[in-house]
């Protein structure tokens, strides 16, 4: 028996003859699929602001979610106590979905052996509490030099350590450990009046560790406190961005939120098998210029986007979801891969016990092509360069999108001129895609900062891409 | 309606109360010299339908318990959504134990006694709803099948949900405050998709109340769903222009949730607000005016306190434009030497005065512009003021809509906004926090073709 199983189950008198006489009492309903979901998860966060060490905040969550499937149908029930009692009530809640009767005989649990992505680490213990607020007070001292002008400084770090265990009807037997941190710094500048916020960060599946190691001789945190200081001054001198269709140069790594936005989401398995999203019914067609091939990738070590196993224990996998810009297919999870007559890859996820799975992204990101970022800033006349982003957004079904540059330039004549403030970008998913005329060879993934939501849900994400050119794409600037 | 002493929620409350006192009084004996904690507990069903098949039947089960403890003026937050005793006791410790990593803050402690609201008004927030999953399904079944049989153009069904959720919250201090009240949500909402050669459109209708009388009729929501979806259909872009804007209703009440994130203390001491040093002065155009009632009765953001116990109080926030009050909780309020305002954890109520009767009368005004239903994304600056959202909507002239607008962005900055309103409808959406008829801006740069 691993840690988390002593941890999930043994310490609260449960055993696994249990969880198979919970999941075969939900069978003796007309039911396709059942699962029992067990989470514990523990999160931190400290808090520098301006010399003070403001609150740190600890939070425990603990529970089990089960779920019945029948048909389309589905039937759930929590509880936030995990012992036998609960779970045989969830179970009869769950079961409620469909009608008594002859359903698929439970599966023998087979215990799915799963790559490691990432470590099994305690990250809130592995650091001792005194350790995190001298690191906090680090970035904020070396802020406070390259920036004595700084008007505030804040920056924060958190972690979560989380441990799941996945019991299914159809077999799975599946145990994780998902460690998580963060890091984010802001300093806020002032100049004539003027006042301007930069920041940075970034996160990923290990340890605090991780942001002292050394990156080109310095270390990460020291990189996010330049970075943030440099876009707050960056945002000093923006002049007002243009309104209008115009050519946009998207710089590589956090940009790829396009893709998140464009093309992520309407390949989610549950609009498509709805045929609710802009792409439904198009896989084998060219939804994208044939220079775009897009993947969905949960197994890149230790990402911020990345998995094990999903919440539904299938192992984290490699997909291509357009290929030269051909659509090659969607990200499923157990019920609407069924239903759609394919096979799940490793795109079940949930937010906690509380909350349902349903298809999401892991890390989404563009293959590199030729182009040099030299070259494809070169060949605009008159646009503009987006290297930063805030979030986005997408309706699936009508396929619009926006994102919003945190951090732009203008282009004249080939060349990088003025900042410019930051400006919403809209356009049409499967339009945009096809607009993709430079692909550069410069491909980049983001720091791992990305949360997504759906449905009112949030997972962590990751997403990348290379410089890329889109001839045409309208620019929501006030001048 | 049983509205009882009687009500098993009662006791609840009483337990919880109970397990608040028990969390301060461990806090204390660990060596906290003040301490505050919340706990809240919402139970409840949701239901969905989805091409008039049942989709999801879930029951609902959320609680938790936040406490801050100040050792000093040093302070330490924990939380737990696990209601074991155990869990409650080891985030009382963990609590504790933070406090010995942050600072000696002076501004940290739990809000002055006097502010507090020790006997809370009833403000009837609690109407329970015995509904059964099997009834839940009836009312999406209703809304859905109302919307799908509206027109041919109307294909496909995102679904229908219903939920019925009753929970309670308590919060207690060190002053000796423990209070709590039960209360009560329900909605029903349906999205619909509908079809015109390639384009698909897709909108949605909901309704929700405190007490199952407050929501409107099925069908009507499903209609509601159906004609905005249908309305949508064959929209264009518009050209790159200047232009008069409408903020239809429902999404009107954005552009002051930008206020409240602009006036509250946390962005005022920071600096990081386009607000900054504006109380008393004209930031909107003199015909803005907003009162707050936190005490409407059956309010879906009425509270008798806010998330310190600090009273609420009807306060005018805009009068003839000019700002009456900043939004302070006690640490933010004690960093600028002012007083807490009972804003912890929002607004209650806010209630933008009319300046025309409905929408008609301000799409008249207007004249010739844009009407903006849809927002799309976050690209809102409150350091700047900056705005530049994508937008969707309706191409208006001579008061009349000509023609769907989509794939467009409005930009603009806050400060020129709010005093560019020119008109207020009485066309009020009822259901949030901010109670707002369609709003009239004189000016903006869309972006389109």
């Amino acid at each position: 028996m691993n840690n988390v199983e002593q941890h999930l189950l043994a310490d609260s008198q449960l055993t696994r003859e249990q969880l198979e006489q919970t999941l075969n009492y939900i069978h003796q309903h007309q039911v396709d699929y059942a699962d029992l979901y067990f989470q514990s998860s523990y999160n931190e966060t400290w808090v520098l602001e301006d010399g003070i060490v403001k609150d740190g905040s600890y939070n425990i969550e603990r529970g089990v979610g089960v779920r019945a499937l029948s048909g389309e149908k589905t039937g759930f029930s929590y509880s936030d106590a995990i012992n036998f009692d609960a779970l045989s009530k969830a179970a009869m809640a769950a079961r409620s979905i469909a009608q008594s009767g002859e359903s698929k005989k439970v599966q023998v649990f087979s215990d799915i052996a799963v790559k490691q992505q990432f470590a099994a680490v305690q990250p809130i213990t592995k650091m001792a509490d005194a350790d995190k607020v001298a690191l906090l007070r680090e970035i904020e001292a070396h802020i406070r030099d390259i920036a004595p002008d700084a008007q505030q400084v804040v920056s924060s770090i958190s972690a979560v350590y989380e441990e799941v265990l996945i019991a299914a009807s159809d077999g799975t037997f599946a145990t994780d450990i998902r460690p998580l941190i963060r890091l984010n710094c802001s300093v806020l500048l002032e100049k004539n009046g003027r006042r301007e916020r930069g920041g940075a960060g970034g996160g990923a599946r290990l340890d605090y560790g991780y942001f002292k190691e050394l990156v080109d001789g310095k270390p990460r945190w020291l990189e996010y406190a330049e970075e943030a200081v440099r876009m707050a001054r960056v945002n000093l001198e923006a002049v007002d961005a243009p309104a209008g269709a115009m050519p946009v140069v998207l710089g590589a790594g956090w940009p790829g939120v396009l893709l998140h936005e464009a093309v992520g989401h309407g390949l989610e398995g549950d609009f498509n098998r709805k045929e609710a999203s802009a792409f439904s019914g198009k896989v084998g067609q060219q939804v994208a210029s044939e220079l775009c091939t897009v993947v969905d990738d949960g197994t890149l070590a230790d990402r911020r986007g990345s998995l094990n196993v999903d919440d539904e224990g299938t192992p984290a996998a490699y997909n291509v979801l357009i290929e030269k810009g051909i659509l090659k297919g969607y990200m499923q999870d157990k019920l609407n891969a069924r239903l759609m007559g394919v096979a799940p890859t490793g795109n079940g996820r949930r937010e906690s016990y509380a909350h349902l799975p349903m298809p999401r992204m892991t890390n989404t990101y563009m293959l590199p092509g030729e182009d040099t970022p030299a070259d494809i800033i070169s060949s605009v006349k008159k646009g503009i360069f987006a290297s930063n982003f805030g979030g986005g957004q997408v309706d699936i079904t009508s396929g619009k999108f926006v994102f919003s540059a945190s951090e732009a330039y203008l282009i004249e004549n080939g060349k990088i001129t003025r900042p410019i403030k930051g400006a919403t970008l809209i356009g049409n998913g499967p339009d945009v895609m096809h607009k993709v005329s430079m692909v550069g060879n410069d491909l980049q993934l983001d720091r791992g900062v990305g949360v997504c939501g759906k449905d009112g849900q949030s997972v962590p994400v990751g997403v990348g891409q290379p410089s890329l050119k889109i001839d045409e794409i309208t620019v929501g600037g006030t001048a | 309606m049983s509205k009882t002493q009687q009500d098993p929620i009662y006791q609840q409350i009483d337990d919880v109360k109970q397990a608040v006192s028990e969390a301060l009084t461990h806090a204390k004996k660990l060596g906290a010299t003040a301490a505050e904690a919340a706990m809240s507990s919402t139970s409840g069903l949701s239901v969905s339908t989805r091409m008039g098949e049942v989709d999801t039947i879930e029951f609902n089960q959320d609680g938790g318990l936040g406490i801050s403890v100040y050792v000093g003026n040093h302070k330490g937050s924990a939380s737990t959504a696990d209601l074991s005793p155990k869990a409650l006791r080891s985030v009382v410790e963990k609590a504790v134990d933070i406090a010995k990593f942050t600072s000696d803050d002076p501004c940290n402690g739990v809000a002055d006694k006097a502010l507090l609201e020790m006997s809370p008004p009833d403000l009837d927030l609690y109407h329970p709803w015995d509904v059964s999953p099997e009834e839940g399904i009836e009312f999406c079944l209703d809304a859905e099948k109302a919307a799908l049989e509206f027109d041919k153009r109307i294909v496909n069904s995102d679904g229908a949900s219903f939920a019925s959720h009753q929970g309670l919250r308590v919060y207690g201090n060190s002053h000796g405050l423990v209070a709590g009240f039960p209360r009560t949500r329900h909605t029903l909402s349906t999205m619909v998709i509908g079809q015109d050669g390639e384009q698909m459109q897709r909108d949605s209708a909901y309704t929700i109340s405190r007490e199952k009388n407050g929501l409107k009729v099925a069908e009507s929501v499903g209609i509601e769903a159906a004609e905005s979806t249908l309305a949508k259909l064959n929209s264009r872009k518009i050209k790159t222009m200047k232009t008069p804007v409408v903020f239809r209703a429902d999404i009107a009440n954005s552009l002051f949730g930008h206020l409240v994130s602009a006036i509250g203390g946390g962005a005022l001491y920071r600096k990081s607000t386009f607000l900054l040093d504006s109380l008393h002065t004209q930031i909107f155009n003199s015909c803005v005016s907003i009162k707050e009632r936190p005490h409407l009765l059956k309010g879906l953001a009425s509270s008798p306190f806010d998330s310190e116990g600090v009273i609420t109080q009807d306060r005018d926030i805009i009068h003839g434009g000019e700002l009456q009050t900043y939004l302070m909780a006690s640490y933010a309020a004690r960093k600028l030497g002012m007083t807490a305002t009972g804003h912890a954890g929002g607004i209650h109520n806010w209630l933008v005065q009319r300046t025309h009767d409905d929408l008609c009368a301000v799409l008249k005004t207007m004249g010739t512009g844009l009407l903006v239903t849809e927002l799309m994304g976050q690209g809102v600056n409150t350091v700047t003021g900056d705005y530049s959202r994508g937008a969707a909507g309706f191409w208006v002239e001579n008061g009349q809509i000509q023609y769907p607008v989509s794939e467009i962005t409005i930009a603009g900055n806050l400060k020129d906004m709010f005093k560019g309103v020119q008109a207020i409808g009485g066309d009020i959406e009822v259901r949030g926090s901010v109670q707002t008829g369609s709003v009239l801006i004189e000016s903006m740069q869309v972006a389109g073709e």
